[in-house]
């Protein structure tokens, strides 16, 4: 380990996570698994035994010339983003902490991934490793600190977004990269329509775009890359400069925008997706592959137009429905009944958090 | 132990009557193609790798989707073990047959259903050929990124099947890195889509479970697949070193400086000269090592990348380090490379391919200890090396005409991939687990982890139908393989941590 971070308050709690999880299996308790709680808006409420990841915390390994980092899953994100950012990486997929509380576990869990996403890849693209509590009580370890590795099923990716339901995550190890040379912001004017017909073509050329985000007046772009693509680029494009402190802004829902009442609505759409006629109003992110939604408009309204589409929509206001991801078919929902009914045969492990089903 | 399927230690498959099996087919799908006579299921017999063969009951090639799906329901049945092959060139086994089972070829599904420029994806039937859709989208100047050296024969369908990778990993990721979709059908003849056009999808994320599930879960029907802008430019540098161990630390020495290179090769010097005798590459025969360092994006970054990378190289101590002239010379340098395993080949008469990862910076105590076991089993030992992300593929020279030769070769291929272990490596970073790495599963897993494996199987295919036998060990062969003993505090390395 080339880096030594280490922060006030590492614990190693593994243990004693251990002992909780094989309680709960002895009584039949369900288990409500958090981190920092700054995510509790997402998806469906949970009955169960609180179990906290917080004290679980601590970076295990990061050496920045392999491009790994290993934490335990209740590190806060802020405390690895800053190991990182001293050795000049970062995590590629720019993940949203939504409170400063934020663990790395609720985030991999979670599966969110902010601006950089549709060109660097998601949070799962980036797990290399996982060790998990499993509904059997055991403590294991699936993947591990290579960037290859094709043994056995890829459980760890399979945890990446499954909110808690397929086991207690305990540490995860992470690819990393170096950060860009530079990186510029741009605002151009621009409609609706003419910046997604422009950003579809421009996703087809090798443009260093980042980060694509209208707001309905002005396309806001991030290049990054190397001194001269750049350069290159800014030339091309013209506009205006932007301070960089708007994607931070989009990415943890400061902006105006996010301030209206009306519920929040995530749609996941394919590229080259034109304007969506909905009700409400709608900020464009990821070169349009995600769009956010306020709108009182009826919850089978707004799927049915993303189905169509080819996408789908996630109501990020909590309460608001019974079914804030979208409902899966039936086939699919069967066999994701069958993989938590033999991952977590007792059903301990945040029941009902994404679905009712599971 | 035998590699050949085993129902003493990798459980009793059911008893198939090959007759009453052919007529019910027959019936019940009377337009499909069916081999049976021996002659004909021979060709069969084998997947790229040759040394193990196995004749299929029967070899079926099915032209619609709907006839996979009523053939899977009609195994699931009948309990009728099923093996998926596409092009057949995988190096694990993975699509090697069984005496009591049908061997379902998709290669006829051989069709680009869709190139879509403006959603930058492609549509395609897995048995399309990997590089036939990079030369599908080149009229867009897209291109699908991962590029195994088998590009040009190996099936999207396997590549998904086995996670393929390629010599473009480290900047550009695995085949699960570049799938938007797959449609799959269950051994039940189920037909369901995991993933979808949008970058990510409701629900657990099956896709990522499925890619490199070996065939084991479910068969792909379609596959919808991520398209990028072709960079503008590459440009590939070649550096000699005078020691393995020198190549190494320049390798940490790029990343440190904050380059992710297209592509970063190795190979010492056995390797280097079967590729120059074969290939006339340009390589330096005398160097202990090479590096290749490919790097591609838009123009002025590359020329500024270059000139970094040159500069760490020397620092590093390369002895020369030569930029490819022109677009000849850089397809020359990767062609030496990416023929290594045959060039190889033909210093010998066989050669087995090793696929271990291990953390970057172990590679010279690994490349020391292959030196060394090299020398126990008297069996000459040539490494290539996809030296950024820590895939190596050490390559065991031996005659399969000397008695015991094989055998030898064998059990110095499990040390290797026991040392990488060891180390916090695979034993498999591309190839997959097939069946010729069924016995080291067991070193790199202990019971609890492979009982989780089973368990995800059982979640969808309980009655383990689909290709039985491959990719998880049955806990019985573990213990009866004697690997067992190793997690009883008798590790081959005691000293270091298990990963």
């Amino acid at each position: 380990m080339s880096v030594e971070t280490l922060a006030t308050g590492d614990a190693d709690i593994g243990e004693r996570l251990l002992a909780e999880v094989q309680q709960a299996l002895a009584s039949n308790t369900p288990l409500a698994i958090r981190g920092g709680n700054s995510k509790a808006f997402l998806g469906r409420p949970v009955q169960g035994t609180a179990l906290s990841t917080a004290e679980h915390r601590g970076i295990v390994n990061y050496d920045p010339t392999e491009l790994v980092i290993s934490v335990r899953s209740g590190t806060p994100l802020v405390e690895l983003c800053a190991a990182l950012e001293a050795a000049g990486q970062m995590l590629p997929f720019e993940p949203p902490a939504f409170g400063a509380a934020a663990t790395v576990g609720g985030t991999v869990l979670a599966g969110l991934s902010g601006p950089r996403r549709p060109w660097a890849g998601s949070a799962r693209d980036y797990v290399l490793g996982a060790r998990v509590i499993t509904g059997l009580g055991k403590h294991l370890r699936f993947g591990g600190e290579v960037m290859k590795n094709v043994a056995g099923y890829d459980l760890s990716r399979l945890m990446a977004g499954s909110f808690g339901c397929l086991g207690l995550v305990t540490e995860v190890s992470l690819k990393v990269l170096p950060k860009p040379r530079l990186c510029t912001s741009l605002r151009l004017q621009m409609d609706t329509r003419s910046a997604l017909a422009r950003l579809s073509e421009w996703g087809q050329q090798p443009i260093p775009i980042s980060a694509a985000s209208h707001d309905g007046q002005a396309l806001h772009l991030r290049l990054e890359g190397g001194e001269g693509s750049v350069k290159a680029a800014c030339d091309r494009l013209g506009g205006d400069p932007l301070d960089a402190g708007y994607w931070e802004r989009l990415r943890e829902h400061r902006l105006d925008f996010f301030a209206d009442e009306r519920p929040l609505w995530r749609l996941s759409l394919p590229n080259n997706v034109g304007e969506l006629a909905l009700p409400g109003e709608q900020l464009i992110d990821w070169a349009g592959a995600q769009r956010w939604l306020k709108s009182d408009a009826d919850e089978a309204h707004i799927r049915a137009i993303v189905a169509e589409a080819g996408g789908h929509a996630t109501c990020y206001s909590a309460g608001h429905t019974d079914t804030p991801f979208q409902p899966l078919a039936a086939p699919l929902m069967r066999y994701h009944r069958q993989l938590k009914a033999q991952l977590d045969p007792q059903g301990i492990f945040n029941p009902g958090r994404m679905y009712s089903e599971v | 132990m035998n590699i050949l399927y085993d129902e003493r230690v990798d459980g009793a498959l059911p008893k198939v009557d090959k007759q009453a099996l052919l007529t019910e087919l027959r019936r019940q799908l009377p337009d499909l193609d069916i081999l049976h006579s021996a002659e004909d299921l021979k060709p069969y017999e084998c997947d790229g790798l040759s040394a193990y063969r196995t004749t299929p009951m029967l070899v079926v090639l099915p032209r619609q989707i709907e006839q996979v799906e009523t053939l899977l329901k009609l195994c699931n049945r009948l309990k009728v073990p099923v093996v998926a092959r596409g092009a057949g060139t995988g190096l694990s086994g993975g699509a090697l047959p069984l005496e009591q089972g049908i061997l379902l070829v998709m290669a006829r599904f051989n069709r680009i259903r869709e190139i879509d420029p403006a959603g930058r994806c492609a549509r395609v039937q897995p048995g399309v050929r990997n590089l036939a859709i990079s030369q599908a989208a080149a009229p867009h100047d897209l291109y699908y990124a991962p590029d195994p050296s088998s590009q040009i024969a190996c099936s999207i369908g396997g590549n998904v099947a086995e996670n393929a990778g390629g010599v473009h990993c480290l900047k550009y990721g695995l085949t699960v890195h570049n799938l938007l979709a797959v449609e799959i059908v269950t051994i039940e003849g189920e037909r369901m889509t995991l993933g979808s056009d949008a970058l990510d999808s409701p629900g657990f994320d099956l896709l990522a479970l499925f890619t490199g599930s070996e065939g084991m879960l479910g068969v792909v029907v379609e596959v919808t697949v991520k398209l990028l802008p072709k960079p503008q430019v590459a440009k590939v540098l070649l550096a000699s070193f005078a020691s393995v161990e020198a190549a190494g630390r320049a390798v940490g020495d790029i990343i440190a400086e904050g380059i992710i290179p297209g592509g970063l090769e190795m190979m010492d010097n056995l390797a280097i000269r079967a590729a120059e005798d074969f290939i006339h590459a340009g390589y330096p025969v005398d160097a202990e090592a090479i590096l290749l360092c490919e790097l591609d994006g838009v123009e002025a970054d590359v020329h500024a990348d270059c000139d970094r990378v040159r500069a760490v190289l020397e620092r590093a101590g390369a002895s020369e380090v030569r930029l490819a002239r022109d677009e000849a010379e850089r397809v020359r340098f990767w062609a030496g490379r990416k023929n290594a395993f045959p060039a190889v080949g033909r210093l010998s008469p066989d050669y087995y391919c090793m696929d271990g990862t291990i953390p970057r910076r172990e590679l010279p105590g690994v490349l020391q200890r292959i030196g060394e076991l090299s020398g126990e089993f008297d069996l000459r030992v040539a490494n290539v090396f996809h030296a950024g992300d820590g895939n190596m593929h050490p390559l065991i020279l031996f005659d399969a005409n000397q008695p015991g030769e094989l055998e030898r070769a064998e059990e110095l291929g499990g040390k290797i991939l026991e040392l990488c272990v060891a180390v916090g490596g695979s034993i498999t970073g591309e190839h997959g687990v097939g069946r010729e790495k069924i016995n080291q599963m067991c070193s790199q897993f202990n019971s609890d982890e492979l009982t989780l494996f089973h368990a995800v199987k059982a979640a969808f295919d309980p009655e383990r139908l689909l290709n039985p036998g491959k990719n998880i060990p049955t806990l019985h062969r573990c213990a009866e393989f004697g690997a067992m003993h190793i997690h009883a505090g008798q590790l081959p390395f005691p000293e270091l941590e298990r990963f």
